[in-house]
């Protein structure tokens, strides 16, 4: 079970999710800071009052616009749930390489502080009582999810075409 | 079954007589361009090598292409060190297709590589920029993806589990109005389709009045696609296109053509009558929130901006400079210019567009992305209006959430600039 701790309409983009002021940082340990920086749920991310696991329910086309990886890195800092009408194809596929979780659901009514049951195949809103169909990711991106992310999936790849090097310690 | 543009450059690069849509295919990559973001990708790619034994070294140095063109000059410690970093990296790898600020060979990455004949028709390319989709002007399959997604095409070459995408036909018919121009076009098309209209497809752009677009102007239509979603636009290759590269960009090697099979199967058919067309405004703060001209023509700005990878080329500041030459930027107004590269703004010194807008009262900046993206200069102050040639409005675009950004054509800018509220150029 999980709580909706903020909701969103449609063609929420990368510059609302990550300002572009803040792009100069970059790295994933750094960027969690700026999430959703105009916003007042940024503010609850900050003070840790969101828990790991928390769900953000979003309209169509979340995640539009800059392919600034720290949009995914941001959310992924604070293991945030993403269920949303729809995703832009470069968010969604940054969130599958970083590890964010993503559950598309066009179906998807909820308000804040919903509890909701996410099972492989439908978003429960346990508060309304009402139930919701997912849509698979795309098949591209499952590999990688299932390898733990793209760097393992890389790193595996690499030592595949290379075989193991020589390790200095 | 025959094949579109995109499914014959994936088959190529893949090795396959041909690919069907949706198949998961991992082309071998022609191009992989990062700007400031490479940062970004140098941290990944290290840390893929980490405990592998093997010392990081990318897979082709002579398809990496960087340019520095969001920050520059750095705003900041933190862009400037960025941008130092990358500098090293580029020369312990021998990464040859790297541009940096200066005034011989800077300018916006999506203007550098065409420019120089980095991208040609039949190329798979990948950048991590969304306005990646730009290439695809030349006939390249050109998409944007994040910076770990680079990392791994700067280790092994190839970009991984790409789904061969659908192709969404637009056909062109007609040729556009005096000062209405393939901004306005592209601004048609998102706010028709919407800004997920084309998400996980191609658009393919034809007709007559896509055949008589200069390269300029098909760089303005692909660069934008990524705005109703596109992964990439693509204009497949023509005489256009050979003309461009040969003599702007002086590329001399054989060029591959690629064009559709007759009976390529496309997703849908959009029919835009260019003749009918006229200017066109995308509102705040989404880009296909698009409206004629005359429907927002009292609304007061600001700040008109004519630049960027959208509107930032020769003939964009040829139109800015005919409206304005000989008159005055309106009282309150202010007018900043970005030239796309450092070759367009010596050709704009050249033929005297520089001047004209210096003298109505313009402020002409230092190629680059300027303000387009509200990190670096020319922010907005709390609800002040821009009008500008860029490709973004979304809410905070321009460095303040408090303010709006509308988007349209040089022409619309420029005629705006002189009476302070948004104006038909016509």
């Amino acid at each position: 079970m999980a709580q909706v701790v903020f909701t969103l309409g449609d063609d929420i983009s990368t510059d609302a999710i990550y300002p572009g002021r803040f792009m100069a940082t970059v790295l994933p340990t750094e960027t969690p800071q700026f999430a959703f920086a105009d916003y007042e749920i940024n503010a609850r991310l900050k003070a840790g009052q969101v828990p790991a696991g928390s769900v953000i329910v979003a309209g169509a086309n979340f995640g539009c616009g800059s392919s600034r990886e720290q949009a995914a890195s941001t959310l992924k800092g604070h293991e945030l749930v993403i269920v949303a009408k729809g995703f832009a194809r470069i968010f969604l596929q940054n969130s599958a390489n970083l590890g964010l979780r993503t559950i598309i659901c066009p179906g998807i009514e909820a308000s804040q502080g919903d509890e909701l049951d996410i099972t492989a195949t439908r978003v429960v809103n346990k508060t309304t009582g009402k139930s919701f169909e997912i849509v698979p990711l795309p098949k591209a991106r499952q590999d990688i999810i299932d390898a733990g992310g793209l760097i393992a999936y890389t790193r595996k790849r690499l030592l595949e075409k290379h075989g193991v090097g020589r390790i200095e310690n | 079954m025959g094949m579109t543009v995109v499914q014959k450059i994936l088959a190529r690069a893949t090795g396959q007589a041909s690919v069907a849509v949706g198949d998961v295919v991992e082309p071998a990559v022609d191009l992989a361009m990062s700007h400031e973001n490479g940062a970004l990708v140098m941290n990944q790619f290290f840390e893929v090598y980490k405990n592998t034994g093997h010392e990081p070294k990318v897979w082709d140095p002579s398809k990496i292409a960087i340019i520095l063109d969001h920050r520059v000059p750095a705003e900041s410690a933190k862009t400037a060190t960025n941008q130092k970093k990358i500098r090293e990296f580029v020369a312990q790898q021998g990464i040859a297709k790297f541009h940096d600020i200066r005034g011989d060979e800077g300018g916006i990455c999506h203007q550098i590589l065409p420019e120089h004949g980095y991208t040609r028709p039949g190329q798979v390319v990948v950048g991590t920029d969304s306005h990646t989709t730009s290439h695809g002007a030349v006939g390249a399959f050109a998409f944007g993806i994040g910076a770990t997604e680079m990392a791994g095409v700067w280790a092994l070459g190839s970009i991984f589990n790409v789904e061969v995408p659908a192709t969404i036909k637009v056909v062109v018919k007609g040729e556009l109005p005096q000062n209405v121009l393939p901004k306005d076009l592209i601004l048609h098309l998102i706010g028709a389709i919407s800004a997920e209209g084309a998400n996980f497809k191609v658009i393919e752009f034809h007709g007559a009045g896509v055949k008589t677009m200069s390269m300029s102007g098909r760089l303005t239509l692909c660069n934008m696609s990524v705005e109703a979603g596109a992964t990439s636009g693509i204009v497949p290759a023509d005489g256009e296109t050979e003309r461009y590269l040969r003599e702007e960009a002086g590329v001399t090697d054989p060029l591959d053509l690629v064009t559709p099979d007759a009976d390529a199967e496309y997703a849908r058919v959009v029919e835009i009558d260019a003749a009918t067309l006229v200017p066109q405004i995308a509102c705040p703060h989404t880009v296909d929130n698009v409206k004629p001209v005359g429907s927002v023509a009292t609304v007061r700005v600001q700040q008109i901006v004519i630049g960027s990878c959208t509107n930032g080329r020769l003939d964009d500041l040829e139109v800015a400079a005919r409206i304005l030459r000989g008159k005055r930027v309106a009282k309150g107004v202010r007018m900043l210019v970005f030239p796309a590269s450092w070759r367009i703004y010596r050709q704009a010194l050249k033929q005297g567009f520089l001047s004209d807008l210096v003298n109505a009262g313009a402020v002409v900046m230092n190629p680059g992305c300027g303000c387009c993206l509200g990190v670096h200069e020319g922010a907005l102050g709390d609800n002040e209006v821009a009008l500008s040639t860029t490709n973004r409005n979304f809410k905070g675009r321009m460095g303040n959430p408090k303010s709006e950004v509308y988007l349209c054509s040089p022409a619309v800018a420029a005629a705006s600039a002189l009476t302070g509220v948004i104006t038909d150029p016509r």
